[in-house]
């Protein structure tokens, strides 16, 4: 990874000191030790509802970093996922003018993200061309299309049930979104970490001639993977809309950013081949707990961006630095 | 000559041509030489951003902190004219570059010490970056009755009937045209991207190459700044937001390969040209200006298919690379 000889050991650590030293257990400390000091920092911290709500500031991003987790282990990436929101919650605004009703609003957002899901894949996959450009481009034209229809207008007026999926709440404190987070980290842990089609993200990520040649169909796990983040888009725009009650073109704008973050803070390598479900959970709480612990000590949102930069490039500079300065030493 | 005719340049030419000639056909006020210096001063941002990305480009990385960069610097430059009216020009324009080029710097420290891919190291930058101008002004806006006439006067000043920006823009142009033809740096960058095994082989330091390349690309953002805030005679958070995009838009269409390696400055600012045109004629012809971020899009998207194309066809490549078989 920085270059370094990598030497093979006689034995291996035993399994619990290695999860000891893993990724996520570090991750996991950060956020008792954030959770801990938000406690201190403010009295209204530690107050059920409080935190009910603070888990809305993560849920649907993370929703969708499941699915760009793989996509990045997979060795692509989209960027469009932001877009995708906007596109598929103009496409649910424009439906609920003409009076479409719950069941057809959230197919509606559903199949805009599978659609723009299965172009970006076509695209990449289809006529062998880089993510990130092509991305790049439908980041544009879906948010575009969203400007055409919308300008500087918005949608309001979805039915009275829409608002379950954003607002709703399980039991007690536990939201619909918290449930439906809870349930989607489950099915992409299982996905990733305990199926075949999981093993081919891995060898296409680290290898994907060899993966080629070991049989695994590369081209169509790839769109596969593009598919299921258009698909947890338009997931996260049913909730995101649902929540906001309305749609402007600038809905999720910049969210692609901060999708990457929670990806790439939760221990996936950036240049694909390794990661872990787990490790984006806690990278989504760590995030979540960050972000409202801030708000609570009444720090603008655009200074927390400055947090969110700085956590993105720590979090791969720190392990690097660290192996320097180790191998400086020896 | 033939190789000419067939390249992304003389394509541009012939679409920005037929698309001159379509705008003229219903409204020809537009083709007014006048009208046309317009368009050009009026896209020499872009362009002169174009070229430091192209650079970039060239050796296999990206630079998205641009429009930050160009905004912090921006900022930077009108509350130091706040701060003290008397400061001449010059002073401000070398504060803009120097700022500009030590983000550059930043950017590329990171890309070249750390080997953190650099569309990490920039999507990062570019919120820090942004997030510092709300740091330092506050939220507040910087506006034309507290910049003095010389600092808003400097890019509209008129030389041969061209504003300052203009000929900013192509002096840059032309410096950039040798420095890419004719220098071991220029020829560099197109080593460094076109196969970074053997540029080393050749004794070529692959990270400090691109670290230049993201230095020059930083120093035109910081200049770009200057010369943006003082042209719209106003500095605030989200100046030029998400105006990377564009930038990255103006070098794909302009057919730089963004695997690196190959792709003229001449296309990028082709690119940017065409884009500009674009956006100018939006509102002439009567069409929303949000179809805009839509238009650019589907130019990045289309720009992609015919250079993936044109590759396949011209058969350069000797060696497939493992991605191309999977």
């Amino acid at each position: 990874m920085n270059g370094t000889a990598r030497h093979i050991p006689d034995r291996l650590e035993s399994p619990a000191a290695r999860a000891l030293k893993s990724w996520e257990t570090l991750l996991l400390a950060v956020a008792v030790a954030i959770f801990v000091f938000n406690s201190l920092a403010s009295p209204y911290f530690l107050n059920a509802w409080n935190l009910s709500d603070a888990t809305f500031n993560f849920t649907e991003k993370a929703m969708i970093a499941f699915a760009m987790a793989m996509l990045i282990i997979a060795g692509e990436i989209d960027l469009s996922v932001a877009s995708i929101i906007a596109l598929a919650s103009t496409a649910m605004g424009a439906a609920a003018q003409l009076d479409a009703g719950v069941p057809v609003l959230v197919l509606i957002g559903l199949g805009v993200g599978l659609a723009c899901g299965a172009f970006n894949g076509a695209l990449v996959t289809g006529l062998g061309l880089p993510s990130i450009v092509v991305t790049i481009g439908t980041m544009s034209l879906f948010r575009g299309i969203s400007y055409i229809v919308l300008g500087d207008q918005a949608f309001r007026g979805y039915p009275p049930g829409f608002s379950y999926f954003g607002q709703g709440y399980v039991f007690w404190v536990i939201s619909f979104e918290f449930v439906l987070f809870a349930i989607l980290a489950l099915i992409y842990y299982v996905i990733l970490h305990r199926t075949n089609f999981g093993r081919a993200i891995f060898a296409i990520g680290n290898n994907p001639t060899g993966a080629l040649f070991s049989g695994i169909r590369v081209a169509r796990v790839k769109f596969i993977l593009f598919l299921l983040t258009g698909l947890m888009s338009g997931i996260a725009a049913i909730c995101l809309t649902s929540r906001l009650g309305s749609t402007r073109p600038s809905i999720a704008f910049g969210w692609e950013l901060e999708v990457v973050t929670m990806v790439v803070l939760g221990g996936v390598n950036i240049l694909g081949g390794s990661g872990s479900i787990p490790g984006v959970v806690i990278a989504a709480f760590v995030m979540g707990l960050v972000t409202f612990g801030l708000g609570l000590l009444n720090v603008p949102g655009i200074v927390m961006s400055i947090f969110i930069g700085m956590l993105l490039i720590g979090v791969i500079a720190l392990p690097r630095l660290w192996a320097m300065w180790r191998a400086d030493r020896a | 000559m033939s190789t000419f005719l067939k390249s992304r340049e003389a394509l541009l030419v012939l679409v920005i041509g037929l698309l001159l000639a379509a705008i003229a056909s219903r409204f020809p006020a537009f083709v007014e030489p006048a009208n046309l210096a317009r368009v050009f001063n009026d896209t020499a941002p872009l362009m002169i951003l174009a070229i430091g990305q192209t650079l970039v480009i060239l050796t296999r990385c990206i630079d998205l902190s641009v429009a930050a960069n160009l905004a912090l610097t921006g900022m930077v430059c009108a509350m130091l004219n706040v701060a003290a009216p008397d400061l001449p020009v010059a002073v401000i324009l070398l504060v803009a570059v120097t700022l500009g080029a030590l983000m550059g710097a930043f950017n590329g420290i990171l890309v070249w010490k750390l080997s953190i891919p650099p569309i990490v190291v920039t999507l990062g930058t570019m919120t820090i970056y942004r997030g510092i101008i709300f740091l330092i002004s506050g939220g507040a806006w910087v506006n034309a009755h507290e910049m003095t006439a010389a600092f808003t006067g400097f890019p509209r000043a008129e030389l041969f009937g061209l504003p300052a920006l203009s000929w900013i823009a192509l002096a840059i142009a032309a410096l950039f045209f040798v420095v890419a033809r004719a220098t071991p740096l220029g020829r560099a960058f197109y080593a460094v991207g076109g196969n970074p095994h053997a540029a080393v082989y050749t004794g070529l330091n692959v990270g400090r190459t691109q670290f230049a390349a993201f230095v020059i690309s930083g120093t035109l953002s910081g200049l770009v700044g200057y010369l943006w805030v003082a042209r719209y005679s106003v500095a605030y958070v989200d100046i030029a937001a998400g105006f990377e995009l564009e930038v990255v838009a103006a070098c794909v269409i302009g057919g730089i390969a963004i695997a690196g390696g190959a792709g003229t400055l001449m296309g990028a600012l082709l690119g940017a040209l065409f884009l500009g045109i674009i956006k100018n004629a939006l509102p002439v012809i009567g069409i929303s200006p949000f179809w805009q971020l839509a238009i650019s899009g589907s130019a990045i998207v289309i720009a992609v298919v015919l250079g993936a194309r044109a590759a396949r066809a011209k058969g350069r490549i000797i060696l497939k690379r493992a991605e191309a078989q999977a």
